[in-house]
């Protein structure tokens, strides 16, 4: 039952780390208990909710269902590497301007979710992000918020 | 009034219905050591207390901590033991408000943010009594070491808790008649020169003559008891209440720097998981610790009477232990079919039945009818099916213990943890930690014991959280019912007899100040659920009309001992209702027991509606006699354009989309808050598919705190009953619940066809404040039903509405067959 550990580097919101952990271990764990990062969130750990969203190379990841050892090297961007309470990101402080949320929980899914499509898709219809937002769940049901607040992103993007 | 500690009553508490979510307010001792989380102890350095402010002045805040830092949440569990500290009296100004030589108010209450923005409405009602900037108060909500025992923050229970004449708005008004009495006497003025702005007293027309909070007691206790008589600031003069202020916690949510529960990080900590049993009422029989020896990180196997559990040192070697240890279980008890478990419900012996009104002329009434309609009405077992699996951190170290806990009762999880932990209870602190919206009992406080029991074992901090199937297959789910309606109509048309029999099951609940067994970890640990306690015949209904369950309609007098409580015109009444054992456990679920009734009751309205060729608004509002209640359907009915005419549609057609629309109704609780519903949907004939397009709801709640607050809270309500409608059911095998994640319980995802939800606020500032969390998820699933009704001539009965359920109506239509 040994385990092999490995050093993994991942630079995390723009600082990076050399870790010496079981690849296996999903970076959900590595971030939220050996980072100490508040962003990404355990809801379902079956990569099926978006709690645990992260944003890798542009794309959000579920770092619940993601081995560490498949990141060597990775650049990971985390809800609390987009922007601080002071300063916001554009698409953060739609959400706050908004008021999108209730409990708060599901956020990381949500905005990071939509901020990885809006970058790449600019010019995305409703439908598209609809499409795009269809396997992330917000238990509390701010969904009407959250959607204006992610056309509201988009609108500024665009 | 559960508590064990003898609870001292506060005159300024009103005492409400003992009713499943509602608790008195009792008092508990506190104790006088504190720790605090760095959040909420960054919070009182920002409002200017210093330790020695803590340790001399503050009859709310004693603290002993010296640094801050996390290591104090550590020096906290192994030093607190300390003598008792005096009993804190919530009748007592200083337990709810203390201000610091700045200037600057702390607060405190029991009642806690659970994601509906119920602090941010806190911090505007504390700023408008005492006339300061919002910015300058700080709440400090449910640890039970420094804030009072509100109970739990359940039932749509805190807005008419704080924000009437009692509690926290009376400490909040008799504060500041408080202050300006001092300043009186200090600028040598009388009370009706004096004016308070921005936490300073000026006396009128004289700028210059003035003195701050700060320099009247800045740092010192108002040793006086909560008044009676004090005056709060009337609603029009409101500056911050009533306000759509932004939630104080938003921003950090926003930018994933909010602290949950789940983030909580104590020195020392390591990482539990539990092992749960394979199947509903399986006993431990063995668990052989080979099969997890030698596994990196593994800290210990834990196992007390059916409760097992694994410690580690990192979170995934936890999984990883849970996950390969072996443990051998008996059989469960075997579970009733689930097909026909609506069946088995109405035949379950023996029952508890309460007659919750009868007129004992039902069936005379019923006899003498012109017709009488019956139908009976189905709901599932549903789920809080919180965002976040459950977590806590427990650190129990030697007699002590300290909990971080999301639960939303944290003086009764105190007093529950103490019995199974078995230590004294002034020795358990329970520090209330938001975490995952939770709608009512989800695995907080299970997951809190859990916490608790690791830790114990191995006399280290121990932080938990649940894995999805954990959370959904033990959580106390929200009950099922079959209900049985009857009515008579008259020559005219109009219902002279109401006739409901409701079943439904129960297995434990919130655990409140003693039964710890009411969850699955109390009761795993030994600990038994509340006993069922069999009652038939129902006695006559005593005391008053009570209806907080909703369990009577709307449309009847509700007279009980000669005093009618009700919102209706039907005299003849009988409620009848069964409840019985189940095999799962069952806790509040927003809006419990209340949602399935109106379901019933909303969606059979517009069955008799129908059958007498009325409109449903005018049918409604022909059979109520409440003003409010009238008053709200009619303007949900204005804004969403209603057109007058009976349902269903009179150009149905039976192919393709059909568009239709529903309304329904409810005085929450029967004495919390108002709300109507408009629902518009297109149903996709050739596949059930039901698309609700439009919700319009109008809502009264007394005076509105936030409008947009209460906002959020009606849209989301809409919309998560609107999942509860469509797609979500509890589902089992023989052995074991079988919804267990995602995949296998339907909750709405963000990407669907989202309506749109336009709210009508009602804004009265002459009654009560009410509850406004969960009228609207309480009336979503009968206006979306009535709407199908409307649309297509299907009556469905049974909730969730799924598309084969849909379909199956649409094809049962009379003479369908003949028009396709
Ligand atoms: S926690 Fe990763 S998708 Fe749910
Ligand atoms: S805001 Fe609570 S789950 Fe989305």
């Amino acid at each position: 039952m040994a385990v092999t550990m490995a050093t993994i580097s991942l630079t995390v919101n723009g600082r990076s780390h050399a870790l010496n952990v079981d690849p296996d271990t999903p970076l959900l764990y590595v971030l939220s208990d050996d980072l100490e990062l508040r962003g990404p969130k355990f809801g379902c750990g079956l990569g099926q909710c978006g709690a645990c969203t992260v944003i890798v190379r542009g794309r959000a990841v579920r770092s619940c269902v993601t081995p560490v050892g498949t990141l060597n090297r990775a650049d990971i961007t985390t809800l609390e590497g987009l922007g601080t309470s002071e300063r916001p990101h554009p698409i953060q402080q739609a959400f706050i301007d908004e008021q999108a949320a209730q409990c708060g929980f599901c956020l990381s899914g949500v905005i990071l979710t939509a901020k990885a499509f809006l970058d790449q898709n600019p010019r995305a219809t409703d439908p598209q992000i609809q499409q795009a937002m269809s396997t992330v769940l917000c238990r509390c049901f701010a969904h009407t918020r959250m959607l204006r607040a992610i056309k509201r992103y988009a609108q500024e993007k665009a | 009034m559960r508590s064990p500690e003898g609870p001292v009553r506060s005159e300024t508490l009103i005492l409400r219905r003992a009713q499943d979510e509602r608790r008195v307010e009792g008092l508990a001792p506190r104790r006088r050591t504190v720790t605090m989380t760095p959040d909420a102890r960054a919070a009182l350095a920002r409002a200017g207390f210093s330790r020695r402010d803590f340790l001399k002045t503050s009859g709310a805040l004693i603290v002993g901590f010296s640094a801050a830092g996390a290591a104090q949440r550590i020096g906290l569990a192994q030093r607190g033991g300390g003598a008792r500290g005096p009993q804190v009296d919530a009748r007592q100004l200083d337990s709810w408000i203390a201000i610091a030589t700045d200037g600057s108010v702390t607060a405190y209450t029991g009642k806690c943010e659970l994601g509906q923005g119920i602090s941010t409405a806190q911090l505007q009602l504390v700023a408008e009594e005492l006339s300061v900037p919002i910015a300058r108060v700080k709440l400090i909500q449910c640890d039970t070491s420094i804030a009072p025992d509100q109970g739990t923050t359940s039932g749509s229970q805190s807005t008419p808790t704080n924000f009437n004449e009692r509690n926290l708005a009376q400490a909040g008004a008799t504060a500041r008649e408080a202050l300006v009495r001092l300043a009186s006497e200090r600028l040598g003025a009388p009370v009706n020169q004096l004016a308070a702005a921005d936490g300073v007293i000026t006396v009128k027309g004289d700028a210059s003559k003035r003195v701050s909070y700060g320099e009247l007691v800045g740092g010192k206790k108002f040793s006086i008891p909560l008044s009676t008589t004090a005056k709060r600031k009337p609603a029009s003069e409101w500056t911050v209440l009533g306000k759509p202020v932004g939630r104080v916690d938003m921003p950090a949510m926003a930018t994933g720097q909010f602290e949950f529960v789940h983030n909580v990080r104590v020195p020392g900590m390591l990482h539990g998981r539990v092992v749960r049993p394979p199947a509903v009422g399986a006993t431990l029989v063995s668990v052989d610790e080979s099969s997890v020896r030698g596994l990196p990180g593994l800290v210990k196997v834990v196992v007390k009477k059916n409760f097992v559990g694994v410690v580690a040192e990192k979170p995934w070697q936890a999984i990883q232990a849970a996950n390969r240890l072996k443990a051998t279980w008996t059989p469960g008890v075997g579970l009733p079919s689930h097909r026909d478990f609506y069946d088995y419900l109405r035949k379950q012996k023996p029952s508890r039945d309460t007659f919750v009104v009868s007129s004992k002329d039902v069936d005379e009434k019923l006899a003498q009818a012109k017709e009488v309609l019956k139908a009976t009405y189905l709901h599932p077992y549903q789920m809080h099916g919180s965002i976040g699996s459950s977590c806590a951190v427990a650190d129990v170290q030697g007699d002590k213990a300290t909990i971080w806990s999301p639960t939303q009762s944290a003086h009764p999880t105190r007093s529950g943890s103490a019995l199974l932990l078995g230590l004294p209870v002034e020795n358990v602190r329970v520090i209330f930690t938001r975490g995952s919206g939770c709608y009512g009992i989800n695995g907080a406080d299970t997951v809190s014991y859990d916490a608790a029991l690791l830790s114990q074992a191995v006399g280290k901090p121990v932080r938990v959280q649940l894995s999805r199937r954990d959370e959904m297959a033990w959580e106390n789910y929200g009950v099922a019912f079959v209900i049985d309606q009857r009515v008579g109509i008259d020559a005219n048309g109009t219902i002279v007899a109401w006739d409901y029999e409701g079943w439904s099951p129960t297995l434990g609940g919130r655990p409140g100040y003693d039964r710890p067994g009411n969850v699955i970890t109390g009761q795993l640990a030994g600990f038994e659920p509340a006993a069922f306690t069999p009652r038939t015949p129902a006695p006559d209904p005593g005391g008053a009309f009570d209806n907080g369950g909703n369990t009577a309609p709307s449309y009847v007098t509700g007279c009980v001992g000669g005093k009618c409580g009700g919102t209706g015109t039907v005299r003849s009444e009988r409620v009848l209702s069964h409840t019985v054992k189940s095999h799962f456990f069952t806790g509040p679920l927003r809006s419990p027991s209340r949602l399935q009734n109106t379901f019933a009751h909303e969606c059979f309205m517009d069955e008799v509606a129908s059958r007498v060729k009325v409109d449903p608004v005018e049918y409604r509002l022909r059979h109520l006699s409440d003003a409010r209640l009238s008053h709200v359907v009619r303007e949900a009915a204005k804004a969403a354009r209603w057109e007058a005419r009976p349902s269903p549609r009179p150009d149905v057609r039976r192919t393709g989309i059909a568009g239709g629309r529903g309304i329904s109704c409810v005085l929450y609780e029967g004495d919390n808050g108002y709300a109507a519903m408009v629902a518009e949907v297109d149903v996709d004939q050739a596949t059930g598919r039901v698309r609700v397009k439009r919700i319009v709801v109008a809502q009264d709640c007394g005076p509105i705190s936030n409008p947009d607050g209460m906002r959020n809270q009606l849209e989301g309500g809409a919309l998560q009953g609107m999942s509860r409608a469509l797609g979500e059911e509890v589902t089992w095998d023989d052995q074991k619940v079988t919804s267990i994640d995602w995949r296998t319980y339907h909750s709405l995802p963000l990407g669907f066809e989202v309506p749109a939800v336009e709210s009508v606020l009602v804004n009265r500032t002459d009654v009560e404040a009410t509850g406004s969390g969960e009228t609207s998820i309480t009336i979503v699933a009968a206006a979306i039903g009535n709407a199908i009704f409307d649309a297509t001539g299907a009556r469905i009965r049974q909730v969730p509405f799924t598309p084969e359920r849909v379909k199956a109506a649409l094809d049962a239509r009379i003479g369908s067959s003949a028009l396709l």
